[in-house]
């Protein structure tokens, strides 16, 4: 924290808490465009309807294999890999469309947003080329195998071992809260490769493409609160992988998973989760006709602090284009964003007088009874909000 | 385009030069400095700087607790002279609305409450209706005033003076000039923030209870670290909002879209940093001895300011409530 320089007294110094503001180029328009008429389109032929948290719940395979159909999975991806050799920017107007629309995208979200930059930063050749393509039309889907039982967010904390057999390796050990494991075909697994050494917690970890259909790997439903099968454990019993699957360097699992968690945790998915209700209140309130005055400034409110979100989040997707890693204000984005998807739930409840009803096919009382019962996901999901403001802490020079 | 990194460090050793936490009133030096820079009349298009340099400059003054008149001259006063082809005047100004009546010949008469910096002023530019009048301070009966910031808020009563020159006002003038204003107040609260916060983790740096400092403390880095939210989306949205009508300009839906949720969202982060900056400097920040007060202060004074969060929440509201359910995404992205 060095002080102003020549100054009279000192003010600290801080570091760029949100990176430099960017301007999405006037060409991208177009693009927008085009998203929102093939969303209407299928709106109105009823292909789907507008659910709250569709990247954990909204898994439709036809519509993630529409989706690449139109060059709008696998936007980053080089076209060799079967990508379409996009810029984050781009892919950033796509998928804020799909979340603002309530769309599903679990069924591709995790392959599209995190594995695919995975695999071209630390993949093999062969990888690539086994994975890309398929992710870039639709058609694989991944899943996350980093926590297990009692990690949480100390992801250092890590059991799950790999044992060096001939031509691979034997993984034995438990993962959790797997989103979409009894659908996807595959995950990274973080797993130990050499035992724990106190001193150094985050080395001897190591990550693995783990096929989910190998002999061994057992995937047991954990069911969420409104019942639905989302979350998974899975289960290795001395799971065979060839030393073909070893994902990126042995030993570097912990900073290969920091670096797939800056793509997590600055997306447009950090404050769109509920924008479905959001724009469901509004709906309600305007078709009620007279809106009293304090309704109309809490709308204000919510309205303002999404647009400041967008911000943002556009802000650290501009730097993360540009090859910076904001860390620190990716982490504050989701801190801010997840808290700010509550206020929606708690702005709901109040300002409409219905109470949620989860049996309802859609419409307001839907959204606002998936929400609740999403809502304690937001605020964990990609590290909980205290671990992150530590981190925040960290970057401000406070620990 | 770029932050104007040169501008920043410019206008943070001005402001960093003359800093006197117990000094009130123009601060002289500070404007002197500044007007030999072109600072003062930045977006004056002999000087040539946009909206987003003067949003640079403005942050770096809140955040500094600054006592120069620069939103007022340059973006107020100075704007609204030029748009009805006037001359600007020579000095700090700042532009109001205000109904004036006539007296004999040209003359008017005009009482102006709470003008910002009014007995520092050589003169006001006055929106009256569809004419603008340029008054000569000089002329006016000044009666003292102040925020809670302890900057100068004046009555100014004018009687029966003639104004030093007259115009035609722009369509729009009025809504232009509330935004302004408006943004202008965004981006000092959005510096005052930072201040307060700077000021904070340096206390905490320092300060020891129980043996250690208390920024070593995890209640103390969760609270600071929500106040770096805080100060982040202040800074996002007020920058966001000198972009928008940079490049829309101020008639455009967009920018009265974005000047008023910047606003809203800088008045809300004031009100959570000054509680988190205060919590964290203790009892010593509560005292007129600690120069946190002058961006706590500020941050109080200026939520309530050219608008506060309800009123400019109640604009949002309304255009939001008007889009409905399917346009109220095109309008927080500004794409119809």
């Amino acid at each position: 924290m060095a002080p102003v320089a020549g100054a009279s007294t000192t003010l600290t110094r801080l570091p760029e808490l949100v990176p430099e503001p960017v301007d999405l180029p006037e060409s991208l328009a177009g693009l927008r465009a085009e998203v929102r008429a093939f969303l209407a389109a299928e709106r109105a032929a009823g292909a789907w309807t507008p659910r709250a948290d569709v990247w954990l719940s909204g898994w439709d395979e036809g519509f993630s294999k529409r989706l690449g159909e139109r060059g709008w999975l696998g936007m980053t991806i080089p076209p060799e890999y079967g990508g379409h050799g996009r810029g984050a920017l781009e892919r950033y107007v796509v998928t804020e469309e799909l979340l603002a629309a309530g769309a599903p995208v679990a069924a591709h979200w995790i392959a599209d947003r995190q594995i695919g930059p995975s695999l071209l930063r630390h993949g093999t050749e062969e990888q690539r080329q086994a994975f890309l393509p398929g992710i870039a039309r639709g058609e694989i889907y991944f899943g996350i195998g980093m926590s297990e039982p009692d990690s949480g967010s100390d992801l250092a904390s890590v059991r799950t071992r790999a044992t060096r057999v001939d031509g691979g390796w034997e993984l034995s050990g438990t993962k959790v809260w797997t989103s979409g494991a009894h659908h996807a075909h595959a995950f990274f697994a973080l797993v130990r490769t050499e035992p724990r050494d106190d001193a150094h917690r985050h080395a001897g970890l190591s990550q693995f493409l783990v096929e989910l259909d190998r002999p061994g790997v057992e995937i047991r439903p954990i069911p969420l609160l409104t019942g639905a099968h989302h979350f998974n454990e899975v289960v290795f019993d001395k799971v065979f992988i060839p030393d073909s699957r070893v994902f990126g360097e042995l030993g570097n699992g912990w900073a290969q998973v920091t670096g797939e968690l800056a793509f997590e945790r600055s997306g447009p998915e950090r404050f769109l989760s509920t924008y479905p209700l959001l724009a469901a209140l509004v709906g309600e309130l305007t078709a009620a006709g007279a809106v009293d005055p304090g309704t109309r400034r809490r709308i204000g409110s919510l309205v303002s602090r999404v647009w400041t979100l967008r911000a943002m989040s556009l802000a650290v997707a501009g730097a993360l284009e540009s090859g910076a890693a904001p860390e620190l204000a990716a982490a504050l984005v989701k801190d801010l964003g997840t808290r700010y998807e509550n206020e929606i739930v708690d702005a709901a409840r109040l300002l409409v007088d219905t109470p949620p009803d989860p049996g309802a096919e859609s419409g307001f009382a839907r959204l606002l009874a998936d929400a609740v019962l999403h809502a304690p996901g937001f605020t964990l999901r990609g590290g909980t909000n205290e671990v992150l403001r530590g981190i925040v802490a960290r970057g401000m020079g406070l620990r | 385009m770029a932050r104007n990194a040169e501008l920043a460090e410019l206008a943070e050793s001005i402001f960093a030069a003359s800093y006197d936490k117990g000094a009130t009133g123009l601060d002289t030096a500070a404007w002197k400095a500044c007007a030999e820079s072109g600072l003062t009349t930045l977006t004056d298009p002999e000087v040539g700087g946009t909206l987003e340099d003067s949003a640079v400059l403005l942050e770096a003054a809140g955040a500094w607790a600054a006592r120069v008149p620069l939103a007022e001259t340059d973006l107020l006063g100075g704007w609204l002279a030029r748009a009805a082809d006037l001359a600007a005047p020579d000095g700090p100004s700042v532009a109001v609305t205000g109904s004036a009546a006539a007296g004999a010949g040209d003359t008017v008469s005009v009482e102006l409450a709470r003008v910002p910096w009014g007995r520092a002023l050589v003169a006001v530019v006055l929106l009256d209706g569809d004419r603008v009048l340029v008054l000569d301070t000089a002329d006016a009966a000044v009666t003292e005033g102040a925020n809670i910031a302890e900057e100068p808020r004046d009555t100014l009563t004018f009687t029966g003076v003639t104004p030093v020159a007259s115009g035609a006002a722009p369509a729009g003038a009025a809504e232009e000039l509330a935004l302004r204003a408006a943004l202008a107040r965004s981006l000092l609260l959005a510096g005052a923030a930072r201040g307060a916060l700077a000021r904070s983790i340096g206390y905490a740096g320092e300060r020891q209870q129980f043996g250690r400092p208390i920024a070593r403390f995890q209640a103390v880095q969760q609270m600071l670290a929500e106040a770096g939210s805080e100060v982040a989306a202040a800074a996002a949205s007020s920058a966001a909002a000198a972009r928008t009508a940079r490049t829309a300009g101020f008639a455009d839906p967009a920018t009265v879209f974005a000047v008023a949720a910047a606003k809203s969202r800088c008045g809300e982060a004031a009100t959570a940093v000054a509680r988190i900056a205060h919590q964290v400097h203790g009892a010593i920040g509560f005292t007129r001895e600690h120069d946190l007060r002058l961006v706590s202060t500020r941050l109080w004074a200026w939520r309530d300011e050219d608008g506060n969060e309800a009123y400019w929440n109640d604009r949002v509201g309304e255009l939001a409530l008007r889009a409905g359910a399917d346009g109220l995404w095109p309008l927080v992205t500004g794409r119809p």
